[in-house]
């Protein structure tokens, strides 16, 4: 339902990867909160989703970070997150409620980078990072982002 | 958010600043383009049964109209107090508005999550100021 509004400016730009990075941010302590508060150590397969989310958004986010640190903009520190998170974080969520919440996460990702593509392509703006390698990296982390949601739909449908 | 809910959002806006129709004019000027375009708009609304139309009396959104145009508000309030919050940006005014095209509703549930956003939002959104009145509040509050 998102409009394809074109990204108009390097600072703009900056902007949007800055949300990316608190996105992959808000996934990377979710996903620590959700193996701390469900004692995921008593199911192998939910472990391994987790470790695998928290260290696949680390990953996005330093390879986000390389692109706003290009642009000249500032990052939004991992720590920081991870205390909005932990304040919010309501903890009696049950296995199915953490898959789905990292379901919410998976496709919430996927949809922001499908936009945020669209939205450099429609765009005529000369940005100051080079527009194949910043389209490269943000194809990437979106197919890895499809990638988690047929993992997670998978693990889900194997508990039914 | 898509152009519909632009629209929506400003009828809604216009409606409550005037209590009652909406002027092609005000539209126009709330959302900074011509009165042609304003009304071409309004005329897909009309027929997408989003609001009622009648010349030289105004526009109000129908009861489905102004369901989306709430969600569109929150959306919106949701980018603002975002900007504010987490990335503690001073013109937030103008980049939610430059966002708001951008960040579609899901991607702004997950950045609700680690906001502070009160439970009668968007209710307390002040329009003339273009924020959310409890945001205004707390921003004098943590300058002083």
């Amino acid at each position: 339902m998102s409009l394809t509004q074109p990204v108009g400016s390097d600072h703009q730009l900056a902007r949007l990867l800055q949300i990316g990075i608190v996105l992959e941010e808000v996934v990377e302590a979710r996903a620590a909160k959700h193996a701390e508060e469900t004692d995921a150590s008593l199911d192998p397969a939910l472990r391994d989703l987790l470790d695998h989310a928290a260290s696949e958004s680390a990953d996005h986010r330093s390879r986000l970070e390389t692109l706003v640190d290009d642009l000249e903009a500032e990052t939004v520190p991992f720590e920081e997150i991870q205390m909005l998170v932990e304040a919010q974080y309501e903890a009696d969520e049950d296995f199915d409620g953490v898959l789905y919440d990292q379901l919410c996460n998976e496709e919430t990702a996927y949809k922001f980078y499908d936009d945020l593509i669209a939205s450099i392509e429609a765009s005529d703006t000369a940005f100051s990072v080079d527009r194949e390698r910043l389209l490269d990296v943000l194809r990437t982390i979106r197919e890895e982002e499809a990638d988690g949601v047929e993992e997670v739909t998978d693990l889900m449908e194997e508990r039914q | 958010m898509n152009t519909q809910a632009q629209y929506l959002k400003a009828i809604y806006l216009t409606q409550e600043q005037v209590d009652g129709p909406a002027s092609t004019g005000d539209i126009a000027e709330l959302l900074d383009v011509s009165p042609a375009s304003a009304n071409e708009m309004i005329g897909k609304l009309e027929e997408r049964g989003l609001l009622d139309h009648e010349k030289y009396k105004g526009v109000d959104l129908t009861d489905e109209g102004i369901q989306q145009a709430r969600d569109a508000l929150q959306n919106y309030c949701i980018i603002e107090r975002f900007l504010v919050e987490v990335l503690e940006v001073e013109d937030f005014r103008t980049e939610a508005k430059q966002l708001e095209g951008v960040i579609d509703e899901t991607v702004a549930e997950r950045l609700d999550t680690i906001i502070d956003r009160e439970p009668q939002c968007p209710d307390c959104f002040n329009a003339e100021d273009d924020v959310c009145g409890l945001l205004e509040v707390e921003a004098e509050v943590s300058s002083d």
